[in-house]
């Protein structure tokens, strides 16, 4: 470990990092006792929230407070008993800011969980120390490997109920690691705890001595998350393109957008997407004045040396890795609509601030989640089915594939009809990548 | 640890500019709801972040329910004259006297009197999109609420049919009378916004710091004494020194005692707070769905 000599102070008082992580989990795997702690512990419930549970725990004959009633806000979710829809979850250390995308994690809310990953830095796991890696935790380490999750933290829970053991713990990380080479996970801890007794959540456990790594809690808040953001390969959708149109900026035409990739500097080439053409970066303008430099995922407005055309949906790329331009697409998608994908059918695409047409093509297979099995000759995905489709779109889009880059290697799919999002989807590369438009000296 | 990283403000900011944005490129006619209050304060800077030098491309809208408080009536003209926006106010007096609204015996608060005069608000200036302050810590229906949040010909919410929202992909197409209610503060917490207020320095209505005001004790609360609230004959009259932490109706907005003067203070006050920032206000209270009923009927 290094650290300078002296510490330099940081110039901007509000340093504290934000952490987005994710859980699934059902009832009984104890994932609302688990936030309740963390919440609890970290003093982020408040009295009138613990009234209100009390409130209802004692209408329900004076049960114990259950804190899923925290999280679980609808009526149809009380009633039933079940989480339906994500939640979002907010607390916070001295040190960091979390913001918890709390998901069920039955079969029939696969298109929750999806919706949760799709944000989230880290992936928390739940498994439960008596049953061991069971079909859900499998399901959740899946998803989280194909959103691009990049850490996962699992916690073996309920480690009182299996005397604390250290060989039960040494178990269930060989059977999970004999599912983990299968997916692409690039940072892993696992964590015995117990969520009910407080074991290794907030405070280091004295029932087990043989673990030696850090609380939960310990881990959330240094595991190093800075360079979750890529900053390689500069890109930027343009979202809205802001014209003043007053005396004092006459000419002031900018193009804003947020930054989904890499680093933008004043005086940098720059090619514009699909078209080709190339212009110099003039001056990255904010409401604070002109900076230098900019970087994502910060929101920013640029101006352009050269008066080209660009509007919503064209893409600012820097030239040394140029993005895909394509209209011929192969990616992973989950279905998320009672209708099932129909091959043929016209479907619009949104991908950062660019719409069109789609068109599928073909279903190539369909991912048996529990085994990671790919199931050929299927012609469609139903609701919550994750599989991998060739599609066409009827205008080229621009972007790097998900594994490269998860801010701008995602779209999502919309029923021209109903207006409804029916799935989404993350790009791989395009077997044939298309070559790139040349450069061409337009006089406008 | 490189500079090329960003604070948690700084990430909700641009999360918020991004969402401003979309806004703007995706509808036809938005209106971005304005109050005064320190969430919709929060909502402007963003609005002037996301298109400086350009002007905001929204009109604001307020509803008031006549019970505002007058501090913060007169905050909310006086800015929105400052950022040269056209300031839209509908009135809940207006809409009972034209029979779109109508009271129920024996309601005090006019929160939910609210809800048919922004639908016709919403109807007079066909707007397609409202922007609006709510955040998802304040509540746990808001939980579970996109950013884009979906609302039919009627108005209302369905918990059940709302879109997925995926990174930062956000569906805001429409069919005609149906509208979009996007919340650019979703993933803030009541810290956050008053740290955000701190750094950028934010003017704020006099009632969010201590002052000393004539309150009365009910239903353990301390509500303000006004001439559309006396005491009633047994209630005793107090002069304390209160501030607000969240403004609503002035009928049900319970002041705090607090010393709270600047912005620190109220910071140090909301860290060490035991009760939630809509724990004082009765329109939750009345039971544990009030809010999700209220969203289904098209409260924003």
């Amino acid at each position: 470990m290094t650290t300078s000599p002296e510490p330099s102070q940081d110039p901007i008082p509000d340093n504290t990092e934000l952490l987005r992580f994710t859980t699934a989990g059902s009832v009984d795997d104890g994932k609302s006792t688990l936030i309740g702690r963390l919440l609890h512990d970290a003093k982020s419930i408040f009295e009138d929230q613990w009234d209100a549970l009390q409130k209802s725990a004692d209408l329900a004959g004076g049960s114990d407070v259950n804190l899923a009633n925290l999280t679980d806000g609808l009526r149809a979710e009380r009633e039933q008993g079940i989480t339906i829809d994500v939640a979002y979850r907010y607390f916070a250390t001295p040190r960091r800011k979390f913001i918890i995308a709390d998901t069920p994690g039955h079969v029939q809310y696969t298109r929750n969980m999806v919706t949760g990953a799709s944000t989230a830095n880290m992936a928390l796991v739940l498994i439960d120390a008596r049953n061991g890696v069971v079909e859900q935790s499998k399901r959740h380490a899946y998803i989280s490997s194909l959103l691009g999750i990049p850490h996962m933290v699992v916690c073996i829970n309920k480690m009182d109920l299996v005397d604390y053991s250290e060989a039960r713990f040494r178990e269930i990380r060989e059977q999970f690691f004999e599912f983990v080479p299968r997916l692409d996970i690039r940072d892993i801890t696992f964590i015995p705890i117990s969520a009910l007794k407080g074991d290794n959540v907030v405070d280091a456990s004295t029932s087990m001595p043989w673990y030696h790594g850090p609380t939960l809690l310990g881990h959330l808040e240094d595991v190093y998350i800075a360079s979750d953001w890529n900053l390689k390969d500069f890109r930027m959708p343009v979202q809205y393109v802001i014209r003043p149109l007053t005396d004092e900026h006459h000419d002031f035409r900018g193009f804003a957008g947020q930054i989904t990739g890499g680093v933008v500097t004043q005086g940098q080439e720059v090619a514009v997407l699909p078209s080709g053409k190339r212009s110099k970066v003039k001056a990255i303008h904010t409401y604070e004045g002109e900076i230098d430099e900019a970087f994502s995922p910060q929101s920013v407005t640029i101006l352009l040396e050269d008066n080209i055309d660009i509007s919503r949906g064209d893409t600012l790329a820097s030239l040394g890795t140029l993005p895909y331009t394509t209209q011929d697409h192969d990616a992973n998608i989950c279905w998320m609509h009672e209708t099932p994908l129909q091959l043929g059918r016209k479907y619009l695409i949104k991908h950062g601030p660019a719409v069109t047409k789609v068109v599928f093509r073909e279903v190539m297979h369909k991912v048996q989640i529990e085994t990671l099995e790919e199931i050929h000759g299927t012609a469609t995905l139903g609701l919550n089915d994750i599989g991998r489709v060739k599609f066409k779109s009827m205008a080229p889009l621009v972007y790097d594939a998900y594994r490269k880059n998860r801010n701008i290697g995602g779209f999502v799919i919309i029923d021209e009809a109903s207006n409804d999002t029916v799935a989404a989807g993350m790009f791989r590369s395009p077997e044939k990548p298309a070559p790139v438009p040349e450069h061409k000296d337009y006089v406008i | 640890m490189h500079k090329y990283k960003l604070s948690h403000l700084d990430y909700l900011e641009s999360e918020g500019i991004h969402v401003m944005r979309e806004v703007a490129a995706q509808f036809e006619r938005p209106t971005l709801m304005f109050s005064g209050g320190k969430d919709s304060i929060v909502m402007l800077r963003l609005a002037e972040k996301a298109f400086r030098p350009a002007r905001i491309p929204f009109p604001f809208l307020n509803v008031d329910t006549g019970h505002n408080f007058p501090e913060l009536n007169e905050f909310r003209d006086r800015r929105a004259a400052e950022l040269g926006a056209k300031l839209i106010v509908r009135t809940v007096e207006d809409a009972l006297a034209k029979g779109i609204a109508h009271q129920v015996p024996g309601e005090i608060s006019r929160n939910r009197l609210q809800i048919p005069t922004l639908l016709a608000a919403i109807e007079e200036f066909q707007f397609d999109a409202a922007l609006g302050g709510a955040r998802r810590d304040e509540e746990k229906a808001r939980a579970k609420e996109r950013f884009f949040s979906f609302r039919d010909e009627f108005g209302q919410w369905d918990p059940k049919r709302q879109r997925p929202e995926l990174w930062n992909l956000y569906n805001g197409r429409l069919l005609p009378g149906q509208n979009m209610r996007v919340f650019p503060l979703s993933n803030w917490t009541e810290m956050d916004i008053w740290e955000y207020i701190q750094r950028e320095n934010l003017e704020l209505p006099s009632i969010y710091f201590a002052h000393e005001r004539e309150v009365v004790r009910r239903a353990g609360q301390w509500l303000p004494v006004n001439d559309l609230q006396p005491p009633k004959p047994k209630e005793e009259v107090k002069t304390l020194r209160v501030r607000v932490r969240t403004i609503g109706d002035i009928m049900t907005t319970g002041c705090i005692e607090s010393d709270a003067t600047t912005v620190e203070h109220i910071i140090q006050e909301v860290s060490t707070a035991r009760v939630t920032e809509r724990g004082g206000r009765a329109d939750d209270k009345v039971s544990e769905s009030s809010m999700e009923d209220r969203k289904r009927e098209g409260y924003f």
